[in-house]
């Protein structure tokens, strides 16, 4: 055998596997691509936020501004979360279990909302609900064909744009497809015939979805809930065409969702408090990626024993 | 004899008329009327002032801009992110499980937060914009900052899309093709790479197609100077500040029509990447 003649093992190995040094060479390039986008800009976040100490660090959140955009985010994503989560629920049920024509243009339409550009997706709103608008339509009452809502409104004199029924409304559309797009595809997955067993041996509409359906997309259901709440939470630039930057204050709430109040922090040259204030988003992203993998182990150990048992 | 007897369809299955019908409305309410909400704005411009709007300078200086800053982004996405999917299915080194999780970073991290992390980083005086200044490259304030922005918001598309495509690669037909003779840089070139293509498509066109509206994460790390640093969503911004709104809308159109456009395409390519996958696996 000659010296440098490859083993039978060495040249199996080689066949389906890089030589070590490309293998290295990869993972460096890998590794350095992330740390570049990823890992620094994450440190950083925090680095900036304690490089005056703790003590600026408490102060910055405790500002009475920052505590109610803390609040303002807490509101729209408890309202749009849960409305969106009924509406994934319902969308999935119908698409998944049934057949019916036009099913793949409802698919599209669901998903709209993640191809529109977050400023256009505050527009929106503003046409709708705006003086330069459909609201605008009827106030100057030269042609009111559409705008009840809107007089309606304007009778009771709600305002929602520049205000927090805005936020929440913009809210409500960017996160909108997150819980229906997990469950529609483990949903169809699923089939039907488990519900329709339930059915069989007697269970009513609501038990068999409490005790059938429920079991089988919970983690699916959580996985959307979560994706959909850090969007709530950390959405910008739609919140920011329809917030008009209202301070909040102790005593009345503001337009200021917490990315909103970082921006004004940061463009005030308060950067230290801005990286605070951002870094609370940051610990919610983190928790968000913990989550999401975590949901992922279960979701996929809950397929591994369905494919075992079935 | 009747003619025509209607078979109405048992369906065992309660709730689809409540269900459809629910989602029908809440997406209607939601999505479909204030998007309609855009048209009829435009429709207030006749067709040659909207042409005049989407056609100005300032608009064109914007797309080419956006178009270009988001093609490259794309691009580079293509590139590294198939690396770092490579590396995360087929290698093990420490922190693989860590470095997995935080693909997703870019989902999860508010834009505004990474719009001022990305600045301050890159920025000259910055941690990693410091190394650029000896060489005078400045990436903060300039199109290069759009385009680290964007690189930023596009990576996990792209790892995301080819990731479960490679774990599913039958080595079976690496092996074939080494047995004919072929080297690993053929067999990566030849075979592997053709068979992840959709997938490598899709998750272009996905990174392409949110770093075109992108708003948040460029808006800190551009200096928004007109005819140079502005994307066209922070076009529509001043637009709004300035409140022209037919000027905004006009462009929302633009973007909107492109926007679809691209939907249209990534699920053709969708399509094409599941039937692709399905005759390689059967």
């Amino acid at each position: 055998m000659t010296p440098n003649a490859v083993t039978f093992k060495q040249a199996r190995r080689y066949s389906t596997a890089e030589p070590p040094f490309v293998r290295r060479l990869l993972i460096i390039v890998a590794l350095t691509f992330i740390a570049l986008f990823l890992v620094i800009p994450l440190i950083s976040v925090f680095a900036q936020a304690l490089n005056k100490g703790l003590g600026v660090y408490w102060a910055s959140i405790r500002d009475p501004l920052a505590l109610s955009a803390i609040k303002l985010t807490l509101i729209a994503a408890g309202i749009s979360v849960p409305m969106n989560c009924i509406f994934g629920v319902s969308a999935a049920w119908a698409i998944a279990k049934f057949d019916f024509p036009g099913k793949n243009v409802l698919l599209t339409l669901i998903d709209l909302p993640f191809s529109v550009s977050p400023v256009i997706s505050g527009l929106i709103y503003v046409l709708v609900f705006g003086a330069q608008g459909w609201m605008g339509l009827y106030e100057k009452a030269d042609h009111p064909w559409f705008p009840w809502l809107q007089r309606w409104l304007h009778t009771h004199n709600i305002q929602i744009i520049f205000a927090v029924p805005g936020i929440v409304l913009a809210t409500i559309f960017v996160t909108f497809p997150f819980v229906a797009r997990e469950l529609i595809p483990l949903m169809q997955a699923q089939g039907r015939t488990e519900e329709e067993a339930a059915r069989v041996l007697g269970a009513s509409g609501w038990q068999m979805f409490w005790r059938v359906t429920m079991p089988n997309i919970k983690w699916g259901l959580l996985y959307g809930i979560i994706l959909c709440n850090a969007r709530a939470m950390g959405e910008f630039g739609a919140v920011s065409v329809i917030s008009g930057h209202i301070r909040g204050s102790t005593d009345s709430l503001g337009t200021n969702t917490i990315p909103l109040h970082v921006e004004i922090l940061y463009s005030e040259y308060h950067f230290t408090a801005a990286f605070a204030v951002a870094s609370l988003l940051t610990f919610l992203a983190l928790i968000t990626l913990v989550l999401k993998a975590w949901v992922q182990r279960k979701n996929d150990a809950l397929n591994a024993a369905g494919e075992l048992s079935a | 004899m009747p003619g025509k007897t209607k078979i109405k369809k048992f369906r065992i299955l309660p709730g689809f008329k409540m269900t459809l019908g629910y989602t029908l409305f809440y997406l209607s309410l939601i999505v479909l009327i204030p998007l309609a909400a855009v048209f009829w704005k435009t429709s207030t411009l006749s067709w040659p002032e909207f042409w005049r709007v989407a056609t100005s300078p300032l608009a064109l200086a914007s797309y080419r801009l956006s178009f270009g800053a988001s093609f490259l982004a794309a691009l580079v996405n293509s590139i590294f992110g198939l690396v770092v999917a490579w590396v995360l299915v087929r290698y093990s080194f420490l922190g693989k499980k860590i470095v997995d999780a935080l693909v997703d970073l870019p989902f999860a991290l508010p834009t505004a937060v990474a719009g001022i992390t990305l600045a301050t980083v890159y920025a000259p005086n910055g941690w990693i914009g410091a190394w650029f200044v000896p060489l005078g490259i400045k990436i903060a304030y300039t199109q290069i900052g759009v385009f680290v922005a964007l690189t930023f918001i596009g990576l996990p598309f792209i790892v995301r899309t080819v990731q479960p495509v490679l774990e599913d690669f039958d080595t079976e037909i690496e092996e074939a093709s080494a047995n004919l003779g072929a080297n690993r840089w053929q067999t990566f070139w030849r075979v592997i790479l053709p068979n992840l293509l959709p997938a490598l498509l899709t998750g272009f066109a996905l990174a392409f197609a949110r770093a075109l509206g992108e708003y948040g994460s460029v808006v800190f790390i551009s200096s928004n100077i007109p005819m140079k640093t502005q994307i066209t969503p922070l076009l529509i911004m001043s637009k709004l500040e300035q409140f022209d709104y037919p000027g905004a809308t006009a462009l929302a159109v633009v973007m909107l029509v492109v926007s679809f456009l691209l939907l249209f395409i990534i699920n053709l390519l969708q399509w094409w990447s599941n039937r692709h996958n399905a005759n390689t696996l059967s």
